[in-house]
């Protein structure tokens, strides 16, 4: 019975490597791969989730994925002591910043590939790179680009360490993409990149998105669409509570 | 449990939340004031952006002071004809101090203002209660002390533009009810509280108006003016969270109820220097997260210039 079942496994990944393993070579190379869900909806109860990144590879080798948060325009300020107390001073405006950047990997960086490789494919939040919006005062730059990194992370808004990719007979691979509850809304990307001794042998990218939903995009949508209408509302609101608590404990 | 806030787009624990709405209620319902000056520090120390905080908290200010003002009206206690003059000057000052708000806040400097205004007001406040309660209770120990003077004639009585407010039994210049509402209004702006704390001494050592008056008349001009200050806040810099807001007054209220009847048991000298206490915790809690070396020397914001 157990033989039966160990066969029919063994005969069902033969199958589905015989299916999909020739497609990699002819149409999409060494690397497939896909998400649990292409959406991440932030309700009432929101309080982060993770998604599952799963697919398959050709034959052994490491798998990295990347994912960034939608990007946009950051401002970092440096705080300064002025008469003793911490004012901000001096900043620095850089573009397109990643609202979120989160990294997995089936075995430490540097052991899957060289620091040039991991440099210019940004693998690894301290090796972002982020232009200037106006390049004077471009000489602190580096302070400033530590500092941002530093506090995303604080924030646990982009990864510190990698996280673990799992890889099932050098075939099928797994990883837990994880989600604070402040993540930023927008578009994402995740890239997955399939390394051979240290060098990329495939690549696949797929997007997902990260939206409000239910009463909480309601309220933010009326807010920043309809904000006179949002304030007076908002008003109407509180007058008919203030005058509700006021008439109930006035019987009671 | 959590809940996610939309505006303010983080999530809080519920629990928390009521448990500080109820508190500061309680407290706002033992000592008769809005309770703004304490919940808007709290709700920056719970990691809300300063700016959500006083933006959402002038919301919750128009509630609190809506039951509080139609309690003194139906008693006679509004001089409306001085809450309207305080008032015009009210909606000056609140709408300067949103425009401020707005200018510090693209210069990145509003946490640190706000923070400023509360250690200073704070301070003062708490310290005045203080030595108030103080002396108070001095003077219940040492009956024959002297009282000092109860009218003193100054330059502001040589003011332009007087009139006579019957309800106040007070013939004044209109200039200075308009003053202390300007200053009041850009407070309420900024800080995003009513004022009543500043207000209120105003109006009785500034104006000479009676006691009597001074509470319903103040909360009714608080109203209109924490209004103007919520709906330029959500124009100019979408901050109020009317979600927060709600879970907020749906707890404070139910506080300043059960507050209101242990005030009435206690002593007021007890009573002012307990909440002189409590106000100065909270302005030595602000300084010294300005003072004390912060966690990150940078800070983020979204766009450039």
């Amino acid at each position: 019975m157990g033989c039966l079942l160990k066969r029919l496994a063994g005969l069902s990944l033969a199958a589905f490597l015989a299916a999909t393993v020739p497609a990699f070579g002819r149409a999409s190379g060494p690397l497939i791969a896909d998400l649990s869900s292409k959406q991440i909806r932030i309700t009432t109860g929101f309080t982060g989730t993770s998604l599952l990144l799963f697919g398959a590879i050709d034959s052994a080798g490491d798998v990295v994925v990347v994912v960034r948060g939608p990007r946009s325009q950051t401002v970092v300020r440096r705080k300064e002591r002025i008469a003793g107390i911490w004012v901000n001073g001096s900043s620095q405006v850089f573009n397109s910043v990643p609202g979120y950047y989160f990294v997995a990997s089936s075995r430490p960086l540097n052991e899957v590939t060289d620091a040039a490789t991991l440099n210019r494919l940004q693998i690894g939040a301290d090796r972002l790179r982020f232009s200037l919006a106006h390049e004077a005062g471009a000489a602190d730059k580096t302070s400033f680009r530590d500092g941002l990194i530093e506090l995303k992370q604080r924030q646990s808004l982009f990864s510190v360490e990698p996280a673990k990719i799992q890889i099932e007979g050098d075939r099928l691979f797994r990883a837990d993409l994880s989600f604070p509850a402040n993540v930023p809304t927008g578009p994402y990307t995740a890239d997955i990149y399939l390394f051979r001794g240290g060098v990329v042998v495939g690549s696949n990218r797929t997007t997902l998105a990260v939206r409000k939903a239910g009463l909480e995009a309601a309220v933010y949508d009326f807010a920043h669409r309809y904000s006179a209408l949002y304030g007076i509302v908002a008003i109407v609101i509180a007058l008919f509570a203030g005058w509700l608590a006021g008439a109930i404990f006035r019987k009671a | 449990m959590d809940l996610y806030f939309p505006i303010a787009e983080m999530s809080l624990n519920v629990f928390m939340l009521l448990a500080m709405g109820g508190g500061v209620g309680l407290l706002s319902g033992m000592f008769g004031v809005g309770g703004g000056f304490l919940m808007t520090p709290l709700l920056i120390f719970s990691g809300v952006p300063p700016a959500v905080a006083v933006g959402t908290e002038a919301n919750q200010v128009v509630a609190a002071s809506v039951s509080g003002a139609l309690a003194h009206w139906r008693r006679g206690n509004v001089d409306f004809k001085m809450g309207l003059i305080l008032l015009i000057g009210g909606f000056i000052g609140s709408t300067g101090g949103v425009w401020i708000f707005t200018w510090l806040r693209d210069l990145g400097q509003i946490d640190v203002v706000i923070a400023v205004c509360y250690v200073t007001f704070l301070g003062i406040i708490g310290t005045l209660m203080l030595a108030e309660s103080l002396r108070a209770w001095l003077r219940s120990r040492n009956p024959g002390a002297p009282k000092g003077k109860l009218h003193q004639h100054t330059w502001m009585h040589g003011l332009p533009f007087k009139m006579r407010f019957r309800r106040s039994k007070l013939y004044i210049s209109a200039l200075l009810p308009l003053a202390v509402g300007i200053f009041v209004g850009v407070l309420s702006a900024i800080m995003g509280v009513g004022g009543g704390f500043v207000m209120v001494p105003a109006m009785i050592y500034l104006l000479g108006m009676p006691t009597a008056v001074v509470v319903g008349t103040s909360l009714f001009q608080i109203i209109f003016v924490t209004a103007n200050v919520t709906f330029l806040q959500s124009v100019n810099n979408q901050t109020v969270d009317v979600m927060l807001a709600l879970t907020l007054i749906a707890s404070s209220v139910v506080g300043a109820q059960i507050g209101t009847a242990i005030g009435g048991r206690l002593r007021s000298e007890h009573l002012r220097g307990l909440l002189g206490l409590v106000v100065l915790a909270v302005g030595l809690r602000v300084a010294w997260d300005l003072v004390s070396v912060p966690a990150s020397l940078f800070s983020l914001g979204v766009g450039g210039h």
